[in-house]
């Protein structure tokens, strides 16, 4: 445990992690897939080192109306590339003359994750709904692959989750049933990665658009705690 | 129509006083001058059918294609300078591989009509070029969209239709085609009819020998562009000959 109360000295203050650290989405991020749409989630801790730098950040950006991502990694790197995908869909929308595809997002983020994949430290999760191939989830991990999966789980919260998600995954969940997996995954994560935390943030996205939902700290569900 | 341009015609960057560009209507020309193409599109389908003159017996049968794939799924049918046209055909393979490399899928076929007529409208704006001497015609089958047919002219307009032809017979295609109800159609039963139109429209006096050409995508080929197999184009084009005969024949009827 931290002390509550500690002597601030020069060396302190310039050796400090949350002065030198950069801004870090640590992150609990989630989206499922089911019939008509998804439902992307996230919590909203952004670190910078032991300092939590935004307790309410919303880590579910938007590319199109009906595309969402979720990001996790540095939080300059994931907004950076955000814009630079929200740009070129914007562009494609407008050639296209309709709605782009959920994998036409998912191929831009892979470009540029994977050519810069050297100079960039971002995991993302992109979700959404197009009238070709419905609720659609592709996970663009740290390397740059890209692959579409029924539901993805991502940032460091991730990895205390994966036993309670491959447990409790189940195919043709509805709408709400994917909430509340969503929700309790989620916060089992937050409950147990120091660098996720705050609210939880949902996005349940079909062919009307995006829902959004905040659910606070006292609402989400409890587990153990020891 | 054709009238002289005398001194506002030599390069595509000049306006005559009558407002038109004459190297693009002598580019249109050039596609009037070959043999026919035309292309229906169904309920289920799109089909190409070209009456490709044969000027030598010497020519491989199959030889000088103007047919041509631009990924799996899109056909494309030429008319005009076939040079010209095989430039075109690259432009759009090109883009369609573009499109797959960044944006991970089938290019839909609308968004490559409008880049291949910015292309050719590119080049009736400059006096360093000239206008491609060709028309193009652009099909596509999928389950969500159904089929869709777009043409390109030299001029770089490009239209949606439910049937279109190009070259030298033209006009009396597009008359054939008005009698048929294109929109119920099957893949098979368009084929037969575009067959038949080549042969009806084909003018024995002046272009001795041609070759039948077809190609079809729809639901049939599983949305994929491919020349008509064998045993289909034998069927076809048994079916255009009969029908072809039975036209001439009615017109020896005694009243």
């Amino acid at each position: 445990m931290a002390c509550m109360m500690s002597s601030m000295s020069t060396s302190d203050l310039l050796s400090s992690d949350w002065l030198t650290s950069e801004h870090s989405t640590g992150t609990s991020i989630m989206a499922v897939e089911f019939n008509g749409g998804v439902v992307i989630g996230a919590d909203s801790r952004t670190s910078t080192g032991a300092y939590v730098a935004n307790r309410v950040t919303d880590k579910l950006t938007k590319i199109t109306n009906h595309i969402y991502c979720c990001r996790s990694g540095s939080a300059a790197d994931t907004q950076a590339i955000a814009d630079i995908v929200n740009y070129h869909l914007e562009f494609h929308e407008v050639q296209l003359g309709e709605a782009p595809l959920v994998k036409t997002a998912a191929s831009v983020f892979q470009e540029l994750c994977y050519n810069y994949r050297d100079q960039l430290t971002a995991g993302i999760i992109c979700a959404g709904w197009d009238r070709r191939h419905g609720g659609q989830v592709y996970n663009i991990p740290l390397g740059g692959m890209c692959v579409r999966q029924p539901f993805a789980i991502g940032g460091s919260g991730s990895t205390y989750v994966f036993g309670f998600v491959d447990s409790n995954f189940k195919q043709g969940m509805n709408q709400d049933e994917c909430v509340q997996f969503v929700l309790k995954t989620l916060a089992l994560a937050m409950s147990r990665d120091g660098s996720s935390g705050g609210v939880v943030r949902l996005g349940i996205i079909t062919e009307d658009g995006i829902e959004r939902r905040t659910v606070l700290g006292n609402e989400l569900p409890r587990f153990y705690e020891g | 129509m054709s009238s002289i341009g005398t001194g506002y015609d030599l390069s595509a960057s000049q306006f005559s006083p009558d407002g038109r560009v004459f190297q693009v209507e002598y580019a249109q020309k050039a596609v009037e001058n070959s043999g026919t193409a035309v292309a229906l599109r169904g309920k289920d389908g799109v089909v190409f059918a070209v009456e490709k003159l044969v000027t030598s017996k010497l020519y491989e049968t199959g030889a000088n294609r103007r047919i041509f794939n631009i990924d799996t799924h899109i056909g494309m049918a030429v008319a005009g300078l076939l040079a010209d046209s095989r430039q075109i055909v690259e432009t759009a393979r090109t883009e369609a591989s573009n499109y797959r490399a960044e944006y991970g899928g089938n290019i839909p076929v609308k968004y490559l009509a409008d880049r291949v007529a910015m292309y050719k409208h590119a080049y009736t704006l400059y006096s360093a070029v000239r206008p491609f001497g060709c028309s193009v015609a652009l099909g596509s089958y999928d389950e969500v969209d159904g089929p869709q047919l777009f043409m390109v002219d030299p001029s770089g307009v490009s239209f949606g239709y439910l049937g279109c032809a190009m070259g030298k017979a033209r006009q009396a295609a597009k008359t054939e085609m008005e009698k048929l109800k294109l929109k119920d159609m099957t893949c098979m039963e368009l084929l037969k009819e575009a067959a038949k139109i080549i042969y009806i429209v084909h003018d024995e006096v002046k272009d001795k020998h041609f070759e039948l050409e077809l190609g079809w995508v729809g639901a049939v080929t599983q949305g994929r562009h491919q020349k008509v197999p064998q045993d289909v184009y034998s069927e076809v084009e048994r079916y255009a000959k009969s029908a072809l005969e039975d036209d001439s024949d009615s017109g020896n009827d005694d009243m």
